[in-house]
């Protein structure tokens, strides 16, 4: 029913008008994620040269911080970052493993949808509103009953030098150890939820293999399930790191916003992130002070993109394999 | 069974115990879990209901004791994230075809990948602070548009990462029958591909908008907070999340209400926003057959 | 019958429409076919046969260059379609495949209505203006699929909620719509039940009439029912071809005898 003509496939020719600019706008929309990442460094870095210039490496080590006389010395912010996001995670993980392993192996199938999605609501609960319930509600129970009592109690570990008394300090509520438990409560479902589907992701044949055995359900988490998905489970929590290193709003309210070296965990104390948003109002354009919170700015970028590439490299690895 | 030696049976027993135990103590975890979000939530009504009243939804910020809501701030979200996601979120859904239709396993891609996971979880302070450099102190001063770019780059990434997971899941099918038709690859994508994805892309816009609209830290350095009335997008513009950050913070009772207040909204809104969410995915995967 | 692949006198008179001149396929390292040469008439139905792996379907791809979609593949050779190198460097993938309908092995009706399946090419290559133009062509596809009384009251509904028989139809009305010179079929039935299959081998047969169709088949039996010319491949080799009759009575080669008998019935 066709006939041909010579040749009705020639003519319009293999690099389309179409594709070719189909193909131009996504590869630019590509390039512009990449763009972004390298100009944030590229910003701050240049923003924070003033700081760097004038400090050198005292930026980083220094432990003063002073407006007044304009020396700046990042390491009391640097060292509150590491404490509570450390401190975050060593409570958030055990917790947040212990509901992916509910979720996925021993909880009701009833239960297990609503669960989900429980956790993953309060994933999705904005930052600024742990803070606030820190702040309102976590704060005065810290001071009225937890921290008299951990003094109290953990009065005979000796302090570190003369100068880091661990939980020896004044309960007023605020300080490094309630900003660690929001930190913690806030990437707890964050976990959880990573967690949970890397569990999921672990073939049945796998498990089955282990049941099949004789082993009990600990049994083949702890000896066949882990060592399977070891990358991925560390990935998650890497993630969660990285969440916790460079949250403001959760920390701002509760962390006393105190820019020197802490001498307790229950002390006021600041991190990069919380001297960002707390100095920012007060920094001129083109002053040191600006200077000084862009370096900060350059100094958690390079921590936080070290921290999620980790996560990011260990989580695909598994993927790929 | 009945013939089993006593070490075994203690052995067995002990096993059991311990599997027991620690199923007990991950139950609990999921006990604790829950609690906490019950405690909050519980927190943010009791404590923001009592400051609800239709004076909130139309009177702008003021001094206190003058009858003062956040008409403005509401607004002012409304306006920034509006227009995030606007910018954002097209962004997003081009770098998601690219990953999944034409980069697929290249090396670009693969870095284009990296970087956009690692910008999903870049902290949102060092957006605020980015775009300050480059919107605000160049052009002159806070503007409600800074504010909106921020959160653009905030929603991109999300965006573009559940484009991409949603695309995967098209059937090659649809792809190969489009092209077996003499589709252009252009067309392929748009008339087949993302038509079939729609509710999961979606999905993934709703979730950007929930996460933008509760962002606070990177409107501090780029829309600024204004307490009044304005939707002029080159001025300083409120939002609800500037809002409550300064309210929480002072002194006023009837002030500090305010911010519970706007905690709850924001809270309600954004929950509302994740499960609206699931439904729109829940209809794409029943339109595709799973 | 001296002559390896000549046309059996019982085949309708046809002409060729299609001529495959040393045709090599690679995937990535692995090679896929050995210098194939064959002739596919017009107006016939060409059935390639042959174990899983033997590379029927990967020549069924190069006929409409869908092996252009896989990364690392590669195809030499020439493909004269009326005389024209489809292979050629000049040659416009997307337009060799306007001309080509292509049918898979699971039916891949697009995720909307019926009518916009059927619309969907027509309005891809601007075969019509005007909305009744459409209707007109949508109703013609459908009734030369044998589909039109099944669906002419529900347009409207998606086409994935047809049966899979009635799903195979769509997707064959989908190609007949852009009026291809040929039509490709990937193992068309074999996600199907016997009647489904029956309905389709029927369309199978009144398509001939006007196309010229090569149908990719598993099923010695469906071969036999359904076609003209067939063409039986082993390890990538085009072993034998010739008429359906011959191939299946007295095939010449004992291989393909091994075959056939081996899984005839």
């Amino acid at each position: 029913m066709t006939t041909p003509a010579a040749s009705p496939m020639i003519g319009a020719r293999r690099l389309h008008v179409g594709d070719t600019a189909f193909r131009i706008s996504l590869h630019i929309a590509g390039a512009i994620v990449v763009i972004v990442l390298l100009s944030i460094l590229a910003i701050m870095f240049i923003g924070g040269k003033l700081a760097f210039d004038t400090f050198g490496l005292g930026f980083i080590w220094g432990s003063e911080w002073n407006p007044v006389t304009q020396i700046y010395g990042a390491l009391p912010a640097i060292t509150g970052t590491l404490v509570t996001a450390l401190l975050a995670l060593l409570i958030a993980w055990p917790i947040g493993f212990g509901i992916a392993f509910f979720l996925t192996e021993t909880c009701p199938s009833k239960l297990r949808g609503p669960l989900g999605v429980a956790i993953e609501l309060l994933a999705a609960v904005p930052s600024i509103v742990y803070g606030m319930w820190g702040f309102f509600v976590l704060a005065p129970f810290m001071s009225e009953h937890v921290q008299p009592w951990l003094t109290a109690t953990f009065l005979w570990i000796p302090p570190v030098g003369d100068s880091f008394f661990w939980f020896t300090a004044p309960p007023i509520g605020v300080g490094m150890l309630t900003a660690s438990l929001i930190l913690a409560i806030m990437i707890l479902p964050f976990i959880a939820a990573t967690t949970r589907d890397v569990l999921q992701s672990t073939p049945q044949l796998l498990k089955d293999g282990a049941y099949a055995m004789g082993a009990t359900r600990w049994e083949a988490l702890t000896g066949v399930v882990i060592p399977a998905v070891r990358g991925s489970l560390f990935g998650a929590v890497f993630l969660g790191l990285g969440r916790a290193l460079g949250e403001t709003m959760a920390v701002v309210f509760v962390i006393g916003n105190a820019i020197r070296m802490p001498d307790s965990l229950m002390a006021p104390s600041a991190t990069i992130a919380s001297v960002v948003a707390n100095s920012f109002p007060e920094a001129e354009p083109g002053t040191l002070d600006l200077a000084v919170l862009l370096g900060l700015g350059f100094i958690l970028f390079v921590v936080s993109f070290s921290v999620l590439a980790i996560a990011r490299l260990l989580l695909r690895q598994e993927r790929m394999s | 069974m009945k013939q089993l030696s006593p070490a075994t049976r203690a052995r067995y027993f002990r096993r059991q115990l311990v599997d027991r135990l620690m199923g007990g103590l991950c139950m609990l975890a999921a006990g604790i879990g829950l609690a906490l979000l019950g405690l909050i939530l519980w927190m943010l009504f009791s404590k923001g209901l009592g400051g609800l009243s239709l004076s909130v939804f139309t009177n702008s910020m003021a001094q206190p004791g003058a009858g003062g809501g956040l008409a403005n701030a509401i607004v002012g979200s409304i306006i920034q994230v509006g227009l995030g996601a606007m910018i954002g979120a097209p962004l997003g859904m081009m770098v998601g075809v690219y990953l999944s239709e034409v980069g697929k396993e290249s090396k670009f891609a693969s870095v284009v990948r990296f970087v956009n996971d690692i910008l999903l979880s870049a902290p949102s302070v060092l957006i605020g602070l980015f775009v300050y450099q480059i919107a605000v102190e160049p052009f002159g001063g806070f503007s409600g548009f800074a504010g909106a770019i921020s959160l653009a780059l905030i929603a991109m990434p999300i965006v573009a990462r559940t484009t991409e997971d949603i695309l995967r899941l098209v059937p090659q099918a649809y792809r190969d029958g489009a092209v077996a038709l003499g589709s252009r690859e252009n067309e392929v994508v748009r008339k087949v591909v993302l038509p079939a994805a729609f509710g999961g892309i979606l999905t993934g816009v709703l979730l950007a908008v929930a996460r933008i609209a509760g962002e606070t830290a990177p409107l501090l350095f780029t829309s600024l907070g204004n307490t009044n009335w304005s939707t002029d997008m080159t001025q300083p513009m409120a939002s609800l999340p500037i809002a409550i950050y300064r309210y929480a913070g002072s002194a006023y009772d009837e002030w500090v209400s305010l911010a519970w207040t706007g905690a709850m909204l924001i809270t309600v809104g954004v929950l509302l926003l994740n499960i609206l969410s699931r439904f729109s995915h829940a209809a794409v995967a029943g339109k595709t057959g799973g | 019958m001296d002559a390896p692949s000549v046309v059996h006198a019982a085949a309708p008179p046809a002409s060729t429409r299609i001529a495959l001149q040393g045709i090599n396929a690679f995937y990535g390292e692995k090679r896929a076919l050995f210098d194939v040469n064959l002739e596919i008439p017009d107006n016939a139905v060409t059935a390639f046969i042959g174990a899983s792996g033997c590379g029927k379907s990967t020549l069924l791809r190069c006929l409409n260059r869908m092996n252009d979609t896989i990364p690392g593949a590669r195809v030499e050779g020439r493909i004269l379609m009326d005389g024209t190198d489809i292979n050629g460097a000049d040659i416009d993938p997307v337009q060799v495949r306007t001309r080509i309908g292509m049918v898979f092995q699971k039916p891949n009706p697009f995720p909307m209505s019926i009518y916009e399946n059927i619309a969907y090419g027509p309005r891809t290559h601007k075969l019509v203006s005007t909305k009744a133009d459409l209707d007109e062509l949508v109703e013609s596809s459908l009734r030369r699929a044998a589909l039109w009384d099944e669906v002419k009251d529900r347009l409207g509904k998606p086409g994935l909620g047809l049966s899979g028989g009635q799903q195979q139809r769509l997707v064959i009305a989908r190609a007949l719509a852009v009026s291809p010179a040929v039509i490709l079929m990937d193992e068309p039935c074999s996600a199907l039940d016997p009647i489904a299959t029956a309905h389709i081998e029927a369309l199978i047969d009144q398509l001939r009439k006007h196309t010229c169709i090569v149908i990719v088949t598993h099923s010695m039996a469906q071969a036999a029912r359904v076609s003209q010319i067939t063409a039986f491949f082993h390890m990538g080799k085009l072993i034998e071809s010739g008429s359906t009759d011959q191939i299946f009575t007295m095939p010449k080669v004992e291989q393909t005898q091994d075959y056939i008998t081996g899984r005839f019935g």
